[in-house]
């Protein structure tokens, strides 16, 4: 096998990064809109939990959007597999996006039709919610690929055990954060709905994750010859535990805090099992790594120019516009 | 229908789409910071109402663009993979740089426009004004270094059958980045401004709020009177380029079928390319020559010095071409007329006019359209010119059925995100800037 570089193993951890943002920004939003009728009952309390995602979430999944471009520009042979090969699955995702970008905007003023476009909202932040796990569970389980590195299976090899698994686990995280996310920015009823769905949902959260550990044990013994992941593993399992003892306190700012580090923790997970594939194929000499499926290292270089530039003024003014609509949010405050 | 065709089909539809929004929100947020900027020194809380207003309608145009330029960035992948794989090294950074440097600029700042103008001191928020503005520009920069590269490729060597890059500020700024920005820009800023000059329009008309919707009329008018000026600059220095470094797409935009020293400029005609005749030409001796070389006896190239496999399809770029520079000249008119009697405090009282303003907002959007269907089409059978074809570079797993399939269903979603969209702007706009119409019940608004 090739050895990577430095630059390729930048990449691979930079991808990495942005969508370990993307989770715990974005998550927050997604969680929200699939416990949306659960949380919000009357107009007031729907215009609270919006107005507390309300400023941020377009800005929160622009993380996606970086990590997609990242993707192609630093390992184009592994976006271009994967975006052609998950073709329908993917186009599922993307038709919910577009539908979950407009639908707050249309609910605030398409008022005739508010009830749609909530019910719009809430199916259009699920779908991606379980099926981004099933991608990356299929990617990292392994999928057919022909020497040319295209996909060669059908959507319904998408849909085995562990992948779903790993889908279904990332939706329990989803809500797990959303909920810590409502519990800190509302107050009153919603607050208390956000913190006994949390409680729930860290057990869900337990229970998935040793779903997930027992398909690998019987599916897939080599993701677990790998220190790090083990590490990782036990550490999520922690912060799941911290999430309930600091949730049972009335702590909600660590509670999020806890629900991110189980997000970054599972990152760190599959990091640990996945590297150094992108893609991992069923035959494994066939796998798309970071080192053959990169770009050239002066491509690299200059987009690592351009993240090490870019992402520290991203982050700076992200905390400022979070610090600009901190507090709980109150109906009719920020305009829903 | 084989699958490259229904790619091809898709991405034009979803880029045209997509392409609706951008233009709007470049010209809007250009009008907005000067009505903030004009807050800030006048102290005038009309300037701020008229901002206000404003916000409203560029944040739903915002958010439209946002959700329909995903699709762009999946189609790389989805439906051109090949293409992805030839040249990611080159194309995609640019594609990750204007996430990086503009998306989460444009959409953190326009959350503060939206929501946040109690939050944040005034400077503050016209700060975020300008950085929405900002990122707007950047955007554009970055995804038409992208265009540019596919129609003027350059600082990068093949290397088994892949672009690998070599100079990346050669590719960034390769020879139609700059010309093809400014013309896009200066597009985008019509588009806009036209867009509030119409609702500043509708006011008077309305007699509702005419003393924020005169204050609104003059930097609106300003901007689009002044982009459509230079407009016919940036476009005449476009073709001068294009003519220079795709000689083939100019030949098609003229249907110019034979080369010629002193070529005719064709004012009209319906070309026929099956005989490589135009009929119905009406020609002006001549002037392709001036207006591409500044010399009546210049050589331009004419198709037959092409490969038929190497030739653009004639009819399309030659319409959207011609077309498009007509809606320019006619936006420069009306540019004019406009102030022309803002001169003669005579633009609010000009019922006909402001009611031709209100007509017209549909023209820029046209004309941006217009200039796509021909740099794009006029780019093929390429898609990196002379690097890559389009016919090699559609995905090989992607079955015509499965394109045809979210085909369907990106034209049932994008039919939906019109019309409610479409919608929502309308209400948006007639709430003017103070709120509901009078008559109105509390609360529909």
């Amino acid at each position: 096998m090739e050895t990577a570089s430095f630059l390729q193993n930048a990449w691979f951890l930079l991808i990495g990064v942005l969508l370990a943002g993307y989770s715990v920004l974005d998550g927050f939003d997604l969680g929200i809109g699939v416990l949306f009728p659960f949380l919000a009952k009357t107009e007031d309390e729907k215009r609270s939990l919006l107005g507390a995602i309300g400023p941020v979430w377009d800005g929160n999944e622009v993380w996606l959007l970086a990590g997609g471009g990242a993707l192609f520009a630093a390992f184009p042979a592994a976006y271009a597999t994967v975006f052609s090969g998950f073709y329908l699955a993917l186009m599922l995702v993307l038709f919910a996006l577009i539908l979950r970008a407009v639908s707050l905007e249309f609910r605030a003023h398409d008022t005739a039709r508010k009830g749609l476009w909530e019910a719009v909202f809430v199916a259009s932040s699920f779908l991606p919610a379980l099926l981004f796990g099933v991608a990356l569970g299929n990617v990292v389980a392994g999928v057919p690929l022909d020497a040319r590195g295209e996909y060669a299976g059908t959507f319904f090899t998408l849909l085995r055990p562990w992948p779903l698994a790993v889908g279904v686990l990332g939706l329990c995280v989803f809500l797990l954060h959303g909920s810590a996310y409502a519990a800190l920015k509302t107050e009153g009823p919603i607050r208390e709905r956000a913190r006994r769905a949390a409680k729930v949902l860290a057990g869900l959260v337990f229970a998935a994750l040793f779903a997930a550990f027992l398909l690998v044990l019987v599916l897939f013994p080599h993701m677990l010859d790998r220190a790090p992941s083990w590490l990782m593993g036990n550490a999520v399992c922690l912060f799941c535990v911290a999430f309930l003892i600091v949730l049972k306190k009335g702590r909600d700012g660590w509670a999020l805090f806890f629900s991110s580090a189980v997000f970054v923790g599972l990152w760190g997970v599959i990091g640990a099992i996945h590297y150094p594939n992108l893609v991992r194929a069923t035959d494994p000499t066939l796998s798309l790594t970071v080192a053959n499926a990169s770009s050239s290292p002066l491509a690299l270089k200059i987009m690592l120019v351009i993240a090490l530039v870019g992402m520290p003024l991203v982050v700076g003014y992200t905390v400022f516009a979070y610090r600009v609509f901190k507090g709980k949010s109150r109906p009719g405050a920020v305009g829903y | 229908m084989d699958a490259v065709f229904l790619a091809r089909l898709q991405f034009g539809f979803i880029a045209g789409f997509h392409f609706l929004f951008p233009p709007t929100t470049l010209g809007l947020s250009f009008v907005v910071l000067v009505l903030e900027t004009l807050y800030l020194r006048t102290k005038n809380e009309a300037y701020k109402k008229l901002s206000a207003y404003l916000v409203k309608v560029l944040g739903t145009v915002f958010v439209m663009g946002v959700a329909t330029g995903i699709s762009l960035e999946f189609a790389f992948g989805n439906n051109w993979a090949a293409y992805s794989r030839a040249v990611g090294d080159i194309f995609g950074a640019p594609l990750a740089a204007e996430a990086v440097f503009s998306f989460f600029l444009e959409s953190v700042f326009l959350g503060i426009l939206v929501f946040g103008r109690d939050r944040v001191r005034p400077k503050t928020y016209r700060l975020s004004a300008f950085l929405v503005f900002l990122g707007a520009h950047l955007s554009g920069l970055w995804i038409l270094i992208a265009n540019s590269w596919m129609q003027t490729p350059a600082g990068f060597r093949m290397e088994g059958g892949r672009a690998v890059l070599d100079d990346f500020l050669k590719a960034a700024f390769n020879p139609s980045t700059v010309v093809r920005y400014v013309h896009t820009i200066l597009g985008g800023w019509m588009t806009g401004a036209l867009v509030a000059l119409a609702i500043a329009a509708w006011l008077v008309l309305k007699g509702r709020s005419a003393d924020k919707a005169a204050l609104l009329m003059k930097p609106a008018l300003a901007i689009f009177a002044v982009a459509a000026v230079l407009q016919l600059g940036s476009g005449h220095a476009h073709s001068v380029q294009v003519t220079r470094t795709q000689p083939e797409k100019m030949a098609a935009f003229e249907a110019l079928w034979e080369t010629a020293d002193g070529a005719p400029f064709t004012v009209f005609g319906i070309p026929d390319e099956k005989n490589e005749r135009t009929l119905f030409a009406v020609r002006v001796p001549r002037m392709l020559s001036v207006l591409v070389h500044f010399d009546p006896n210049g050589r331009v190239l004419g198709l037959n010095e092409f490969p038929k496999e190497d030739r653009p399809p004639v009819l399309l770029p030659f319409a959207s071409y011609h077309l498009m520079i007509l809606l320019g000249l006619a936006f420069i008119a009306l540019g004019a007329a406009g102030w022309w009697l803002l001169a003669r405090d005579k633009l609010l009282s000009s019922r006909g006019f402001l009611k031709l303003l209100i007509m017209a907002v549909p023209l820029p959007y046209v004309a941006n359209e217009l200039g796509w269907i021909a740099a794009e089409v006029g780019r093929q059978p390429w898609a990196v010119y002379k690097v890559l074809r389009t016919s090699e570079a559609a995905s090989a797993v992607v079955p015509a059925g499965n394109i045809l399939f979210s085909l369907v269903l990106f034209t049932l979603i994008y039919a939906l995100i019109a019309v409610v969209g479409l919608k929502v702007v309308l209400r948006t706009i007639r709430s003017g800037p103070d709120g509901a119409a009078p008559g109105t019940p509390k609360g529909a608004a």
